[in-house]
């Protein structure tokens, strides 16, 4: 870890934080002086000031707005303030990376009691990516790889270290999921920086990821649902049973005498609570399939994948979905067969994937991406510049990063843009944010400023692999 | 639907004249067909063309309705749900993708028609789905609208493998049935759910009529199905070979009070004839596959001849995307093995297969007010030298042979452009 300050050591020992490996700064005011400002939310403001204070922005204006006298003024002459980044699909913050290696020096990092308590969770609940195993099941009454009752917001680890990786980059939020299953649980919004799981948590439960998980051709005597069309049939069974057990709940409620009650059901509970849900479409067939399966299922449905919705726009428009644009580009695999000729459909969907925002932003169709297992902010943003050279706008670029994700998610109160009174969650550029020679100066997330260490050879930094895919099921 | 019919009749009249015209059900007509409005509109030696009519000259050509395949598993992006012996609540038409390019070369073969099934891994196997060879349209408009929908049925080894150790690939664990006897169980066992299940309604719905509170039944996907059979709308496909199961399956059908709607495959249905006519079942099969494995030995080639000349609704099948590019072809084995007349073996493919899924109001043989599904042949289709020129479906050109050929350069070019690129981008490490 690079620390330039003198007094950063003391501030780490003060919060804890050493032990995670920061450069936080505590919170307290800013103010960030002659700045050019993209709100997104409104105009670009070229020379202005954001005040911050107490994790949330106090001011946002022109170059005449009061400085007060108590913040911290921080001299953002030739410098950009964006929102700070929102990853709108990953499971960052929910793997327990443990303390840094020793031979990093742990003795040397701060490190008092609070770290200690702040890196090791009370109870450490069980790898959210397991997949229910069970034996086999029957059918659907089993309600196999369900746990729609799951929410990512009881399972965050402020000491994952995608959140500093990322963090580096100009994210300080994301909308992180529990994997594994068909119904894996609720997401949550939350910020890329806390001591305690608590800390990190905007919203607790935005809606069910659902997959698709078993799809796929063949038969076989491993547990349903072993095909797509039986996870979609599956899916199908869980809403009708959803359905039938609020009307058995709400008849049982207004006559409990005389009435057997109705079973308990975690499953049906979380399926219930769900204000949305998302499902995996990829390419044009899977996304008409899913629209019309949502519509039937009368879902508050957002589409993630969507590689091939360039074909799609107009039937997207029409039915008002929001769309998770994947920024994991097809690709084809690197032991792929050379010999093996490909369909002129599959190379098109190569061709096309990074136009496919800018097909989306012409049509009106609301989108915003996603990581899609991208392990750096360096994978993350290079694909972001793929869109914007295949035809996006970039200040569109920037929305479906920031302004859009938190609409899609019912957070754009509180995040995506830089508006007095929302959360202080900003980052701070030498040059377009997308551009491949920009820097990252500083991020503020709860109105917390970090610094994020000049990067290192190009992959570098971060120091982990990409995590799974997000994809849909056909991602190719 | 309602777009697709609007599409349709945007289409403007098409007259093919001089033709020889293949009805199939009223004989053959030197002359011309009008195809108006998706339908359908003129068969006569004389026809006038309509304002605005694309006349098309059929001198030395031939005409036919569409091919109707009973059994087809294209556009299907899933087929088992292997994992349970009953899997009525999984469906076919949740998984089509209307981009298959199976549906373009079936098309390519005269296919008009063709009757998507779920495989044949349980006794009780999933939804199936008629649809028409709309290539080009949404998974929507691909759907045969109005035909009634089917279920799978399997007998015999498919069913039962998958309660062997050795069963479906690296399955690990057995799943009932392993025998023969299992597979009638399983059905037996299947159907009794859903009588209870009937009656569960039955006694919920009586207690609501009376007034009293009551907590209605959760529907069961699975069972709905199986109820649906047992009401007669929903069509039984059963998968079979041999003699005895088909037996059995008659037995189980007629105990519950059910019809099986068409045997499929059915290669020893000559054997069982006089049962199969009485139970009012059709047979769907083969012209000459056999033999691929123990209880498909005891076939014969004039197993369709035979099931015709007892009276029984029979076609032939293809249960296989290259086979089904040349169904005209495997009908007119049936001239040679056992005789029929040439009617009779277009009958195997157009009218019958039509009748089996009953859709044969609307489509399989050449007659005003059908739909407009219609083939133009280079020569008689029961000759092996023919080609299929062009394909109408509702009256609109799905596939044109000499536009398909002129065609083909320009998607080379786009094709190797698209791959160059790829050698460019990946440093050429393929």
């Amino acid at each position: 870890m690079g620390q330039r300050h003198g007094t950063l050591l003391a501030v780490l020992a003060l919060t804890g934080a050493g032990a995670l490996g920061l450069q936080a700064q505590s919170k307290g005011s800013w103010a960030l002086k002659d700045a050019r400002i993209v709100r997104v939310s409104g105009p670009v403001i070229e020379h202005g000031t954001v005040v911050v204070r107490d994790g949330l922005i106090e001011a946002v204006g022109d170059a005449n707005t009061a400085v007060p006298a108590d913040a911290w003024v921080v001299d953002c002459k030739g410098l950009s303030v964006y929102p700070g980044l929102i990853d709108g699909l990953d499971n960052w913050g929910q793997t327990n990376s443990p303390p840094a290696t020793p031979a990093l020096g742990a003795g040397g990092r701060g490190g008092g009691g609070r770290a200690a308590a702040a890196a090791t969770p009370v109870a450490a609940p069980t790898a959210t990516t397991t997949a229910v195993a069970t034996t086999p099941s029957r059918g659907p009454e089993d309600r196999p790889s369900n746990m729609a009752y799951l929410k990512a917001s009881d399972q965050v680890y402020p000491n994952d270290r995608i959140l500093e990786t990322q963090r580096n980059g100009g994210f300080t939020s994301a909308v992180s999921f529990p994997t594994g299953n068909i119904f894996s649980g609720q997401g949550s919004v939350i910020n890329l920086f806390g001591e305690r799981a608590g800390d990190l948590v905007v919203e607790p439960a935005i809606g069910q990821y659902v997959t698709l998980g078993s799809g796929g051709r063949g038969g076989g005597g491993r547990g349903y649902p072993g095909s797509l069309m039986g996870v979609i049939a599956y899916i199908r069974q869980i809403y009708l049973d959803a359905g039938h057990y609020k009307l058995a709940k709400d008849i049982y409620a207004k006559h409990p005498q005389g009435l057997q009650r109705p079973a308990y059901d975690r499953t049906l509970e979380g399926v219930l609570a769900s204000p949305r849900v998302l499902i995996p479409a990829t390419r044009e067939v899977e996304i008409e399939r899913m629209l019309a399966f949502t519509k039937e299922l009368k879902l508050n449905a957002i589409l993630y994948g969507g590689h091939e919705a360039w074909r799609s726009a107009d039937a997207l428009k029409k039915a008002g979905n929001p769309v998770l644009l994947s920024l994991k580009y097809p690709e084809r695999a690197a032991d792929a067969d050379p010999t093996l000729e490909e369909p002129i459909r599959t190379l098109q969907l190569r061709e096309k994937a990074p136009s496919t925002a800018g097909a989306l932003a012409k049509a009106g169709v609301k989108f915003a991406f996603y990581s899609d297992g991208l392990a750096t902010p360096r994978e993350i943003k290079a694909a972001v510049k793929k869109a914007i050279d295949a035809g996006l706008d970039p200040a569109a670029a920037v929305r479906a990063l920031t302004l859009s994700t938190a609409e899609i998610f019912g957070v754009e109160n509180r995040l995506g843009s830089i508006d007095k009174g929302k959360i202080a969650n900003l980052v701070v550029a030498d040059g377009d944010l997308f551009a491949t020679a920009t820097k990252v100066k500083y991020v503020f997330v709860d109105g917390a400023k970090f610094e994020p260490p000049v990067e290192d050879a190009p992959g570098g930094r971060g120091g982990r692999g990409g995590r799974g895919g997000f994809g849909g099921p056909a991602n190719q | 639907m309602a777009l697709a019919v609007s599409a349709f009749a945007a289409d403007p009249p098409i007259l093919i004249q001089n033709a020889t015209i293949l009805t199939v059900t009223k004989g053959t007509v030197k002359g011309s067909i009008l195809l108006q409005g998706g339908k359908i509109a003129a068969i006569g030696d004389k026809v006038m063309a309509p304002p605005g009519a694309t006349v098309i000259d059929g001198a030395g050509k031939f005409v036919m309705p569409g091919i109707i395949d009973c059994h087809s598993h294209i556009m299907a992006e899933a087929i088992n749900e292997g994992t349970v012996s009953v899997s009525a609540m999984v469906g076919i038409e949740d998984v089509l993708n209307p981009e298959d390019v199976a549906i373009y070369r079936a098309l390519a073969g005269g296919v008009t028609t063709a009757n998507i099934l779920h495989g044949s891994a349980n006794a009780i196997g999933g939804k199936t789905v008629v649809t028409k060879m709309r290539w080009g349209k949404s998974t929507d408009e691909m759907k045969f609208e109005g035909a009634l929908p089917g279920i799978k049925f399997a007998l015999g080894e498919n069913p039962k493998r998958a309660g062997n150790a050795q069963g479906f690939g690296t399955t690990t664990t057995l799943r009932y049935p392993a025998t023969r006897m299992g597979v009638e169980d399983v059905i037996r066992e299947a159907f009794n759910d859903a009588k209870d299940y009937q009656n569960v309604w039955k006694l919920y719905n009586a207690k609501v009529a009376k007034g009293d509170i009551a907590i209605p039944p959760a529907r069961d996907l699975k069972l709905d199905a199986l109820v649906e059979v047992l009401e007669g709308k929903r069509l039984v496909h059963a998968h079979c070979y041999r003699q005895d199961e088909i037996l059995m399956l008659i037995h189980v059908a007629d105990d519950y009070g059910f019809k099986i709607r068409t045997f499929q495959h059915v290669l020893e249905g000559y054997k069982v004839a006089n049962e199969i006519k009485a139970h009012g079942a059709g047979a769907s099969t083969f012209a000459d596959w056999w033999a691929y494995k123990m209880e498909a030995k005891d076939a014969i080639p004039y197993n369709a001849a035979i099931m015709v000349k007892k009276g029984i609704v029979t076609s032939l099948n293809s249960d296989d995307a290259e086979l089904m590019r040349h169904l005209d072809k495997e009908a007119a084995k049936t001239l040679k093995y056992g005789n029929l007349t040439e009617d009779e073996a277009l009958s195997l493919i157009t009218i019958n297969p039509a009748k089996q899924l009953m859709i044969d109001k609307r489509v399989g043989s050449l007659e005003v007010g059908k739909d407009a599904d219609v083939l133009l042949f280079d020569g008689h289709p029961l000759s092996n030298m023919s080609k299929v020129v062009k394909v109408f479906i509702d009256g609109h050109e799905y596939f044109d042979r000499d536009h398909d050929i002129e065609g083909r350069p320009a998607k080379e070019i786009e094709k190797k452009a698209l791959t160059g690129k790829r050698a460019g981008t990946t440093g050429g490490q393929n």
